[in-house]
């Protein structure tokens, strides 16, 4: 097989997953937790950092273990692999706070089936070298959460008047309700998308501006 | 041999290879879930108890220790044994001399959304449910999470009236939600407007764990007020 690698890390590496690939705006990959769990913007936080330690520690191994692993059995190897560390957060999650685990529910254990993790595992973690994967993998974790972050933050502020857990208006605030129930995630995640676009669109158009003042 | 052929022998990969890497990945994986296991699982219990003593020195006031018993087809025993399906877990509340202030018991009915899991405290003085913790909901925010907020249903479990009737084997008088603003007597539960299906599982609920509970718990309180005088001292060194 050809393997034709580049094996310099650049700062392109880690951004990619923060902007022009980020697994939300852009892939729109790993939707259910997405949309699921951002009702607060703790909520949203705690699963982009569990999401982010997944996909570190099995981008780590599966790089490592990318010559040994046989082409036919992969997926599973790399399943098992996830999901082991998967368990590994899960329990830790309920170490540190039942609360917590309680509001996230069974996202923590569907973090397995995150086709992300999954996407990035076959499509980078095998090809690449493990500190390589290890980088993209912090800048795709980094895109994760942030694009949670978002969600959580405008339907907590919008929904119930708070931020991670801090009341912002006083009681004079009528929470709008609909921000915290499910179609408040699709709300929000659609208005996010149409500015993300937006930008793109935006930026693209300045470029092919600036090339046509070229000629 | 045709191209063809050749193609389709071809992908006939060797299965050692495969064979030992799932098994080497499979008992990697199984060690790390045990490590794993084992070292969080002090932290774990140790919320679980945190989070149960809290809900129930919650519905029962006043109480800084506790107790666990089953309720078992031979009556009421320490939680000590394995849990048979069929039994029903309780704990009792004491306060530090060592005197059994309430009890605290599940109960769960099926809400607007999902189930609706809850603690409540019973007081076997005025035989009266003394308070209500939502353990688990899954509520519309803003209407059926009201069963938690809203201070005037809160209210409804100062003193909800569960004595048991005179044979001993049902309630006096079923836990009934009534519409909002109709409450008349101590066993009824004044329901929200808007969150009607809430209150009326929150009755539900407390209903069906009572009259299945109190019936075997009532003449059973001396083995609980009793067992906690001669153990508590050993009990609280534990704590």
């Amino acid at each position: 097989m050809a393997r034709k690698q580049n094996n310099t890390i650049t700062w392109d590496t880690f951004s990619e997953g923060l902007w022009r690939e980020n697994p939300v705006f852009a892939m729109l990959l790993g939707m259910c937790p997405v949309l699921a769990v951002t009702n607060s913007a703790i909520n949203a936080l705690a699963m982009g950092v569990a999401t982010t330690f997944v996909l570190l520690a099995s981008g780590l191994l599966i790089s490592l273990l990318r010559r040994q692993i046989p082409k036919q059995v992969r997926i599973a190897t790399y399943i098992v692999i996830i999901a082991t560390f998967v368990t590994i957060v899960d329990y830790s999650i309920q170490a540190i706070s039942l609360d917590l685990y309680n509001a996230l529910g069974a996202f923590i254990q569907l973090i397995v089936v995150n086709c992300m993790i999954l996407g990035r595992a076959e499509a980078y973690a095998s090809k690449n070298r493990p500190l390589k994967a290890f980088v993209n993998a912090l800048g795709m974790g980094a895109g994760f959460t942030f694009a949670l972050l978002c969600l959580g933050v405008v339907r907590e502020v919008l929904g119930a008047g708070k931020l991670f857990g801090f009341d912002l208006f006083g009681p004079q605030f009528e929470p709008w309700v609909v921000m915290v129930l499910p179609a408040g995630g699709f709300i929000v995640l659609g208005a996010w998308l149409l500015l993300f676009e937006w930008f793109k669109q935006r930026k693209a158009q300045s470029e092919s501006d600036a090339v046509v003042e070229v000629r | 041999m045709s191209v063809v052929e050749e193609q389709m022998q071809q992908p006939a990969a060797p299965a050692g290879p495969m064979i030992r890497t799932l098994v080497s990945v499979a008992m990697l994986s199984g060690l790390l879930m045990v490590l794993t296991f084992h070292f969080t699982k002090p932290y774990i219990d140790e919320n679980q108890r945190r989070a149960i003593e809290a809900a129930l020195f919650q519905v029962v006031p006043g109480a800084v220790t506790r107790r666990d018993f089953l309720v078992t087809e031979k009556g009421v025993v320490p939680a000590t044994e394995k849990k048979q399906p069929g039994d029903t877990l309780f704990y009792a509340g004491y306060d530090d001399k060592g005197k059994l202030l309430g009890i605290a018991a599940n109960a769960r009915a099926q809400g607007y959304a999902n189930l609706i899991h809850l603690l409540y405290g019973y007081d076997p003085v005025c035989q009266c449910i003394r308070g209500i913790k939502v353990l688990k909901l899954a509520e519309t925010p803003g209407l059926g999470d009201k069963i938690i907020t809203d201070p005037a249903f809160v209210a409804n479990f100062e003193a909800l009236d569960v004595t048991l009737a005179e044979d001993g084997k049902t309630l006096a008088n079923e836990i009934v939600t009534v519409k909002h603003g109709s409450k008349q007597n101590q066993w009824e539960i004044d329901a929200i407007s808007g969150a009607t299906i809430s209150s009326k599982a929150v009755g539900k609920a407390l209903n069906e764990s009572a009259k299945a509970l109190l019936p075997m718990l009532v003449p059973n309180i001396e083995v609980i007020e009793t067992r906690s005088e001669e153990q508590v001292t050993g009990e609280t060194g534990n704590m």
